[in-house]
Formats: C-alpha cells, sequence, structure tokens
C-alpha cells in the first residue's frame, strides 16, 4: 500500500462517520461529555463558529460566546470523542472563513445575520444529497460483502 | 525475545482512551522471515537472522543467495540480527511481525537519523553565537578552541563545525499506544529517528516504569 494512504488508514476508524454541515459563521451547539470521577454527564457549550482549519483526524474548529460579560473561545477537535454531539442552531451569513474580528466588536455589531432562504435550502439540498450518497454507499457495500459471502459459500460447495 | 525491524512510516495523531490527541509515529513492523538460526553450542551465542524486504534472485550476489537457498527461504533486500534467549524456539523461514511485541508497554527504537550534511557549531552542538549588531562581526563562529603556548595544541573532543547527522540514533522509552498485528502495525508515541521508511529497530525498552 502507499505509505500516505497507510497512514491514513490508521486514523481512519477514529474519524466519524457523520459530520453535520456547518462552516464559520454559524451558531452552534456542542454536547461534551465530562467525567467527573466515575460518572459521565453532558455539558452544552454553545457559541459563534469563528474558524475551521486542518484536515483529516487533526480537522478543528474555533467556538466564541459571550459567558457572564466575557468572551470565551474554545477549540474543539472535531473527531474528538468526548464531543457527544454537534448541533447546528443556525446559519449565518458572513463574507469571510475566519472571524477574528469579532472580539472587537460588542452588542450589536457582534452581530450575525442568519442565512438567507435560497441558501439554507442550497444548504439542505446538500445534505440531503451527502445523505443519500452514503445509503447508496453503505448499500453497495453491503451487496458486495453478500456476493463475497455467496461466492465463499459456493467455492465451499 | 520482544524486537523487531520495522520501516517508519511516518507521524500521524490519534485519540488516546481519555480523548485526548497524542502525537504517534507509525512503524510497518516487517513481516520479517528467519533466515537462520544461531545457537550457543554452534555460533559461540544465540540469535536470530531475519530477512525484510523481498528481493529478486538476480539482484542478489552469488554466494549470498546460495546461503538463501539451502535454507530454502526466499532472497532478501536487508538481513538482521536479533539476539536471543535460548529458550525460545525459532524454525527458518517463520514468519515475525507486530505481534512480537504484544502486551509490551515501553519500547526503544534505534534508527538511523537523518543526515544533515557539513553543518556550524550552532546547529551541530548548540553553541551560542554572539550577539549581532553594533558591529560586532561575531554572528555563529565557534569562538576560542583553547589556551595559548601552554599546551600548544588544541584539547581533543572540542566541538567544531563538521558532519551531522546519517548516525544511529536511539529514543528510548516511548510508549507503544497500539498494535495492529493484522496490518503488522506498531503506532509509537512521539517521534522516532530516522526518515520516513527508513529502517527502526523496535524492542520492548529495560527501562519499564509505570
Amino acid at each position: 500500500m502507499d505509505i500516505k494512504e497507510l497512514l491514513k488508514s490508521v486514523t481512519a476508524d477514529q474519524m466519524k462517520k457523520r459530520i453535520p454541515q456547518f462552516a464559520p459563521g454559524d451558531v452552534v451547539k456542542i454536547h461534551l461529555k465530562i467525567k467527573e470521577g466515575d460518572k459521565e454527564r453532558i455539558q452544552i457549550f454553545e457559541g459563534v463558529i469563528i474558524a475551521r482549519r486542518g484536515v483529516g483526524i487533526g480537522e478543528t474548529f474555533k467556538v466564541r460566546r459571550i459567558a457572564s460579560g466575557v468572551g470565551v473561545e474554545r477549540t474543539f477537535m472535531i473527531h474528538s470523542p468526548l464531543i457527544d454531539k454537534l448541533q447546528v442552531v443556525k446559519h449565518g451569513k458572513v463574507a469571510r472563513a475566519k472571524l477574528y474580528y469579532l472580539r472587537e466588536k460588542t452588542g450589536k455589531q457582534a452581530k450575525i445575520k442568519e442565512l438567507g432562504r435560497d441558501k439554507l435550502l442550497q444548504l439542505q439540498a446538500t445534505e440531503v444529497k451527502a445523505m443519500e450518497a452514503e445509503q447508496a454507499q453503505s448499500a453497495l457495500e453491503a451487496a458486495q460483502t453478500a456476493a463475497h459471502e455467496a461466492k465463499a459459500e459456493a467455492a465451499k460447495a | 525475545m520482544k524486537s523487531i525491524y520495522g520501516k517508519k512510516i511516518g507521524m500521524t495523531q490519534i485519540f488516546d482512551e481519555n480523548g485526548k490527541m497524542v502525537p504517534v509515529t507509525v512503524v510497518l513492523a516487517g513481516p520479517c522471515t528467519v533466515t537462520q538460526v544461531k545457537t550457543q553450542e554452534k555460533d559461540g551465542y544465540s540469535a536470530i537472522q531475519i530477512g525484510l524486504d523481498e528481493q529478486k534472485p538476480k539482484r542478489v550476489r552469488k554466494p549470498q543467495l546460495g546461503a538463501f537457498t539451502k535454507s530454502n527461504v526466499k532472497p532478501f533486500k536487508m538481513l538482521r540480527e536479533i539476539r536471543t534467549e535460548g529458550g525460545d524456539t525459532f524454525t527458518v523461514g517463520q514468519s515475525l511481525g507486530a505481534e512480537v511485541l504484544e502486551g509490551t508497554k515501553w519500547v526503544d527504537v534505534v534508527g538511523v537519523s537523518k543526515g544533515k550534511g557539513f553543518q556550524g557549531v550552532i546547529k551541530r552542538h548548540k553553541a551560542r553565537g554572539g550577539d549581532h549588531g553594533h558591529g560586532s562581526m561575531f554572528y555563529r563562529a565557534p569562538g576560542s578552541i583553547g589556551a595559548s603556548s601552554d599546551p600548544s595544541r588544541v584539547i581533543k573532543g572540542v566541538k567544531m563545525p563538521g558532519h551531522m547527522g546519517d548516525e544511529q540514533v536511539s529514543a528510548i522509552r516511548l510508549k507503544l499506544m497500539k498494535i495492529d498485528t493484522q496490518r503488522n502495525l506498531l503506532l509509537i508515541r512521539g517521534a522516532v529517528p530516522g526518515a520516513n521508511r527508513s529502517l527502526v529497530m523496535v524492542k520492548a525498552s529495560r527501562r519499564g516504569g509505570k
């Protein structure tokens, strides 16, 4: 196998299969698994995505929120097992990939407009498409394994 | 015998059991084939000779090819020896892979470091160098290499510019994060000496620890 593919295959089993569509400007709710002693609970961090970077298992995104008057930014690993669920609350309309300018803005200036109806519909359409492609892929794989097993059976008989 | 030769594939990251991201080096362990078993009685010490990477017969020197055919194994590009304790039993032709290190937590990795060419004292010996500016004219030079008429010579071992890298380096006590016996892969925490695709030896560390 090619050396690069071999490297990728090492992390393949830790990558999340389904990641919701999200981009800078979106408001998200992140369900985090928090361990306290031997108990585990879920904590929600809600805020605006201000950056998304990286590829593969090292992909991360930054979320900014105002917590009791203080700006708080956290970086999360997209494929982290500590993230239980990622929920997109609102799709925002922004003109750049990194929203670091929000740090200097407060109140109404820090507001992000929501994505227009057309763009939202487009997003939904691509999501549906992705889902269908995924289903088709899994169906194909199932068929392949079935065919493989049938062959093996035939070979046995 | 808890050591194996393999190839450094490259570095990546994985999540550990606590969900923390850790850097790992991927090593393709073998599969190595035992080409000769050396014993205390016959050779004065016990070891196994292993071959890595198959080679076309016509590319192997004839005396070596003779040795391969005599022990009835395929010709290999690389041959290495691993010392064994007398108790272990190995047979010629046996294939060894990542499973050799099963149950091991800490490993040492021996490899040949990347060649850096002819380097000055700052890169090679971590010398500090002079302060720039105000016409100091002393930037990356080695400085004094000794006293004057007594001893009238340079003491042996003074750190000077020269060839750096391309030498055997051991990385000691690295955590073995994961063993994939099916694909013969070892995931070792942190960096390992050498370039990608280079030969490395991975052995169970004698410095166990917790």
